[in-house]
């Protein structure tokens, strides 16, 4: 089984700046961490290779800091990783992204399994997963939590929604993005992190990937970002309730007739 | 790829939406939310509103999607379009968009739309704004503008993919106005049939489970009761969950709860949980970490019970109430007894 994970390194909660000029999300300086559902596809990943062997390939799209983000997936149990980074992908929307990475599954070739975290928190999209599914023309399924079974020619997962769950049957080579239920993510062992940091991470430009120049960043992107703007205020201030049990509980009430919440 | 943009861009039009429809078979209310959006915006370029509906049978639907605003009704009718298969949905609306070219094209952001429209714009090389909150039409250009959360609600963004047919959105169930059921409305229904082709490499659906509780559902809820580390236990969620009862809403949780195994996860609202839209939320003992924030600061309403009144909820709410949840939301029970509020039924 071979198995890419798809990695994003994202700010750090409350930590997003944005470039005023290009209005994208500025990704130097700044504390920034593995997205967050990512965590999981790496550790949905490296059980799979545990149980039925074979290999693991992070790959991540990024500046050159974004291999923190790579060696935090080697240090977790993943075989090797590679970067996208050139300035010529700089910009890319999730379309773009999604084809560049499509372009490096097939690069690596033989994929079997493409696993990614269900949306990444800076973005909050959930649109490359199924991009990279739809430009490799592979089967898809998005918000699994649990894998029922890996076949010899398909993989089984279950599928949570708002009204509960499926379970579907998909044929290799197949994309999988994943919840957060789905696993505890393994707190690396020191001599892990330590042997990932050593670790060479090989870094694609455009021209290794055979992408073409006119689908791949900024200029390349269908959604262009015309302004930014501060969100609209919270109305009014804080009516505060306090008091008694009672008191509070028949104040409350009261409001929420008065307001007609109920 | 690029089949409807590099030559005739001039000749999409039209304003589709994509029907979303409830394991029954019923149209979701999303569908009428996405219409009243869509008419909006066909009446700005002075082009037709067109519903596109997947699914087992939607002879019920197609006359309902008309009376909220659709003038054309794309109807596709399959045994095996009953459960929602990413592939075969894909295969279908790529077919009829690249056949009927629509400008623009929306659909719901739910777990469906959010998982079919990215991969349909995928396919047609075409740009896609998730989770919109605004949408109109530049008045010079004619092309959509799209208005959207970024980065935790920190900012609002808005996108334009006018160099791109169709200019694709998704929109989050409660966001939009629905138009209200115009009978006397009239409109085309125009049957498309699945083709062999649609079918070919989808995958196998092999049961689908709708959850009895209803009260899991926090992306439809009006109302939710939600709590966080100071509800202790599971035996402080079984409080939340009459309380939400008696209100006909939803049990919401904080990471903390989850990750303690108080409560499951397709209860949890954050960042690493869902994104909610209530008139009503009500936060018990959450203390507010920008990760929760995220996920429920758009909400209308925001009450916060905590016996501190210094933690980010609790300035952050509309209604704060300072004491023991423990001891406020059995009288606030009693309370909504007493004015004969229970929309639970006889739950309890």
């Amino acid at each position: 089984m071979k198995i890419a994970v798809c990695v994003k390194q994202v700010p750090a909660a409350g930590d997003a700046k944005i470039n005023p000029e290009t209005k994208r999300i500025i990704r130097e300086g700044g504390k920034a961490v593995v997205n967050p559902f990512d965590l999981y596809a790496i550790e949905e990943a490296v059980r799979i290779k545990e149980r039925t062997g074979g290999e693991v390939i992070a790959l991540s799209m990024g500046p050159e800091k974004a291999k923190a983000a790579l060696t935090e997936a080697l240090s977790m149990g993943v075989d090797r990783a590679v970067l996208l980074s050139d300035r010529a992908f700089g910009g890319s929307d999730t379309w773009a992204t999604s084809y560049a990475l499509a372009k490096a599954i097939e690069k690596i070739g033989g994929v079997d399994l493409i696993l990614c975290g269900k949306q990444a928190v800076d973005g909050d999209t959930a649109q490359v997963g199924a991009g990279i599914a739809a430009k490799l023309d592979i089967m898809q399924a998005a918000n699994v939590w649990r894998i029922e079974e890996i076949g010899a020619d398909t993989v089984t997962v279950k599928r949570i929604n708002e009204r509960g769950w499926d379970v579907v049957r998909l044929a290799y080579p197949a994309l999988l993005t994943v919840v957060k239920d789905i696993n505890i993510p393994r707190i690396p062992k020191l001599r892990d992190a330590r042997a990932a940091r050593r670790a060479e991470i090989p870094v694609w430009k455009p021209e290794d990937i055979g992408a073409d120049p006119d689908k791949i960043g900024l200029k390349s992107s269908p959604t262009q970002v015309v302004k930014t703007a501060p969100p609209a205020a919270r109305g009014a201030e804080t009516l505060k309730i306090d008091g008694s049990s009672e008191e509070a509980a028949n104040v409350f009430v009261s409001e929420l007739i008065r307001r007609k919440l109920v | 790829m690029k089949l409807l943009n590099e030559h005739d861009r001039e000749s999409c039009r039209n304003v589709w939406i994509i029907s979303e429809f409830l394991p029954d078979g019923e149209l979701h209310a999303v569908s009428f939310e996405l219409l009243g959006a869509a008419r909006t915006l066909a009446e700005e370029l002075g082009c037709e509103v067109w519903a596109a509906a997947l699914g087992r049978d939607v002879s019920k639907a197609a006359p309902q999607l008309i009376s909220r605003g659709a003038d054309k009704v794309i109807a596709v009718e399959d045994g095996r379009l009953e459960y929602f298969n990413d592939e075969f949905e894909c295969n279908i609306l790529e077919r009829l968009v690249c056949k009927y070219r629509p400008e623009i094209l929306l659909g719901a952001a739910t777990s469906r739309g959010r998982a079919l429209i990215p991969r349909l714009a995928g396919k047609l090389y075409c740009g896609l704004t998730a989770d919109c909150t605004g949408l109109s039409i530049d008045k010079e250009t004619g092309v959509l503008l799209q208005t959207r959360p970024a980065f935790g609600g920190n900012i609002m963004a808005t996108i334009q993919s006018g160099g791109f047919r169709p200019q694709m959105a998704t929109v989050r169930p409660k966001v939009m106005k629905a138009l209200e059921a115009d009978p006397i409305r009239t409109g085309e229904i125009i049957y498309e049939a699945v083709t062999e082709k649609d079918g070919e490499k989808i995958k196998e659906i092999i049961k689908a489970v709708t959850e009895a509780q209803s009260n899991v559902n926090l992306s439809d809820a009006n109302i939710i009761v939600s709590g966080g580390r100071a509800v202790k236990g599971p035996e402080g969620f079984r409080l939340l969950e009459e309380l939400a009862s008696r209100l006909g809403g939803a049990v919401g949780a904080s990471r903390a709860a989850v990750d303690s195994g108080w409560i499951a996860y397709p209860h949890q609202v954050g960042q690493t949980g869902q994104t909610v839209q209530a008139d009503l939320y009500i936060a018990c003992g959450i203390s507010g970490q920008i990760q929760h924030l995220i996920g429920m600061q758009s909400c209308k309403t925001i009450v916060a019970i905590d016996k501190d009144d210094s933690t980010p909820m609790m300035q952050m709410a509309d209604i704060a109430i300072k004491g023991d949840l423990f001891e406020i939301i059995p009288k606030i029970i009693e309370e909504l007894d007493k004015n004969g509020i229970n929309k639970g039924g006889n739950k309890q």
